[in-house]
């Protein structure tokens, strides 16, 4: 194990600080208001970190902003001749270092997944690369899973470290704090005490029990050739989706859901070309300007959904499904569309017929 | 494209605006930085991504041939926000261009074989590149056939060509959808004449490119004639957004058309076609 430290309650708000001199720091609060739905803002001198409550959304948006500028464009009018416009662009990058404290191993695990996606070509996401680089993140021992987690069955689990630089373990007193990459030592200088023996102790008792715990169940073997073998049976989809209401909120609060669309916007002579999240179960997302639209139906949206998921991602990454079980969409759904449903039943009474 | 961000365009000028159909619009480009003009190549059926900054950027086919050095040509039919401003450029308008994007027509294992060309509508404009590129080499290739159809006569592109392609060795067969005054050539939909010319699949190579109807029907039409999946290539269109893999929408199955097509055979694609 790395090095540890520990942090009291009453030294968190100074460790949080200090962190936050030195990165652009995101940590899972309730809203200002107090109650409210968890999720991962900006800390700001006085936040309090809920780490005891699952947060509605991933941290995604510390790496992804929902909206982001990718250009900027200017048409240049020469007052000697107004014919003549001169076009520049502006393709600027501005990152900062970034920590995401408190970041649960299914949320970690999924900034790996996207990583294949931005990173491994046949082209670099230059902007993703920018802030993936300079992110740092102190995932969480998870110990406040529900019914809706099921990261055991998609290769994690609640004590997982992948992704992590630091990891964040939380025992009766405070919380420990360990390094377990390199490049996460420098970050515990000055955070907290040296965790004592006993404290140690604590901390691998916590890890230990956590790890021993199975986090949901779900037989996703042979998942990519059976959704091949379920695409065109409609009586499939009609039952695990026909209630689905397209609102997107299962896309919005996944942590792997990764996809945007790019959009111009602009003011007399300049603008901006933006990234945001978009969703594929948008009826608008694969649209085409001629009025044909490939997945027209909320069904064949859904279906894209699991198989994406599923079966087109592990089919092309080495097997990888691009789920981290985190249970948010099945929580999330108003109409409680449960993918593991979905996946469970891609291989039940399935028909030998074309 | 520029080499460090894939998202940046660059910079072109219109050099020629060509009138093809009543929605139709020919685009010839060059790059403004004339040593990345000189060194840009591609193949034929890779694409590009035309921006009007502002409004934003679509997917067009690189629609001359790779050994035309002087511009790059797209064609660009009025549908939607871009192409109506794609429509509005005029000689000397500046604008962006990211390519080449995509794969490209596999035109080394066509040689010696007959090649047979189906196009509708726009459509045709992939299949220009291939076609002025097996001209360019025409004896290391057999037959080669054009089955082009449209809704008109005047909904044709390339009209002013059809003469040239021909007395290079292509054996056309044009046809509109209804009976038109003066129309000597064929009547009915594609797939229909595809039938009626029912051309052998030994040897030959079928290259399709149209509306996503026609080519679900001409695929069925190939597959009646006895072409085998790896006998029957497509070009297909794809609302896209990144152009490199990316952004997620342009997907059909595990396969993205922007990087992994545009250019498929049929047997990549073929448990998806309801995904078209």
């Amino acid at each position: 194990m790395g090095t540890m430290v520990f942090i009291s309650p009453e030294r968190l708000a100074t460790a949080l600080d200090r962190l936050a001199e030195r990165f652009d720091l995101w940590v899972p609060s309730a809203s200002s208001r107090g109650g409210g739905a968890v999720r991962f803002r900006r800390y700001a001198s006085g936040t309090t970190p809920v780490l005891d409550r699952l947060t509605a959304l991933s941290p995604k948006e510390a790496v992804q902003p929902q909206v982001e500028s990718l250009l900027r464009f200017r048409y240049t009018k020469d007052a000697e001749d107004p014919g003549a416009i001169q076009l520049s662009l502006e393709d600027r990058i501005d990152v900062k270092p970034t920590l995401i404290f408190g970041a649960r191993p299914c949320d970690a695990r999924a900034f790996l997944l996207s990583d294949r996606v931005f990173l491994e070509g046949p082209y670099v996401d230059v902007y993703y690369r920018a802030r993936r680089e300079s992110t740092f993140l102190a995932g969480l021992v998870c110990r406040e899973g529900d019914s809706a987690c099921f990261c055991s069955a998609v290769g994690g689990g609640p004590a997982d470290t992948t992704g992590s630089d630091l990891r964040i373990i939380p025992v009766r007193d405070g919380l420990v704090i360990e390094a377990l990459q390199e490049r996460g030592e420098p970050l515990l200088e000055g955070l907290g005490e040296p965790a004592s023996d006993s404290i140690q102790e604590a901390a691998h008792q916590v890890v230990e029990e956590v790890s021993g715990r199975c986090m949901g169940e779900l037989d996703t073997s042979g998942s990519i050739d059976a959704f091949k073998s379920r695409f065109q049976d409609g009586d499939y989809w009609r039952e695990v989706a026909e209630r689905c209401l397209s609102c997107g909120v299962c896309t919005f609060v996944c942590p792997t859901c990764y996809c945007f669309t790019i959009t111009d916007e602009s003011r007399n002579l300049q603008g901006e070309r933006l990234r945001s999240w978009d969703s594929c179960m948008f009826y608008q997302y694969s649209l085409e300007a001629s009025g044909h639209n490939p997945r027209p139906t909320r069904l064949d949206r859904y279906r894209n959904r699991v198989g994406h998921k599923f079966s087109y991602f592990p089919e092309k990454y080495d097997g990888q499904f691009s789920c981290t079980g985190c249970g948010r969409c099945v929580r999330s759904c108003p109409v409680s569309i449960d993918i593991r449903r979905a996946v469970a039943g891609l291989k039940e009474n399935l028909c030998e017929c074309p | 494209m520029s080499v460090l961000n894939p998202y940046c365009p660059d910079l072109a000028t219109v050099r020629e605006v060509i009138q093809e159909t009543a929605n139709i619009r020919t685009l010839r480009l060059t790059l403004d930085d004339p040593e990345k003009m000189r060194q840009f190549s591609f193949q034929p059926g890779q694409v590009g991504q035309l921006s009007v900054f502002g409004v934003g950027e679509s997917t067009f086919v690189i629609n001359s041939p790779p050994t035309c050095k002087d511009y790059l040509q797209f064609s660009v039919m009025r549908v939607g926000e871009v192409t109506q401003r794609l429509h509005q450029l005029t000689v000397g308008d500046q604008l962006g261009v990211r390519a080449p994007l995509g794969n490209s027509f596999p035109v080394e294992s066509m040689e010696g074989k007959h090649i047979l060309f189906i196009a509708g509508g726009i459509g045709m404009a992939p299949l220009r590149t291939l076609l002025l590129t097996l001209l360019g080499k025409r004896e290391r290739y057999g037959d080669i056939t054009l089955i082009y159809g449209a809704r008109s006569p005047m909904d044709l592109c390339y009209r002013y060509e059809f003469e040239d392609w021909k007395a290079r060795g292509t054996e056309m067969v044009l046809t509109v959808d209804q009976e038109f005054p003066g129309w000597k050539e064929r009547v009915g939909f594609v797939p229909t004449v595809l039938s009626e010319e029912s051309p052998s699949p030994h040897n030959r190579i079928a290259v399709v490119c149209g509306p996503p109807i026609m080519i679900k029907f001409v695929l069925f039409g190939l597959k009646e004639l006895e072409f085998e999946d790896r006998q029957i290539l497509t070009t297909l269109e794809k609302r896209m957004k990144c152009g490199i893999g990316i952004c997620g929408r342009c997907n059909i199955g595990s396969k993205y058309v922007c990087v992994d097509g545009p250019v498929f055979d049929f047997d990549q694609i073929r448990h998806m076609v309801p995904d078209l």
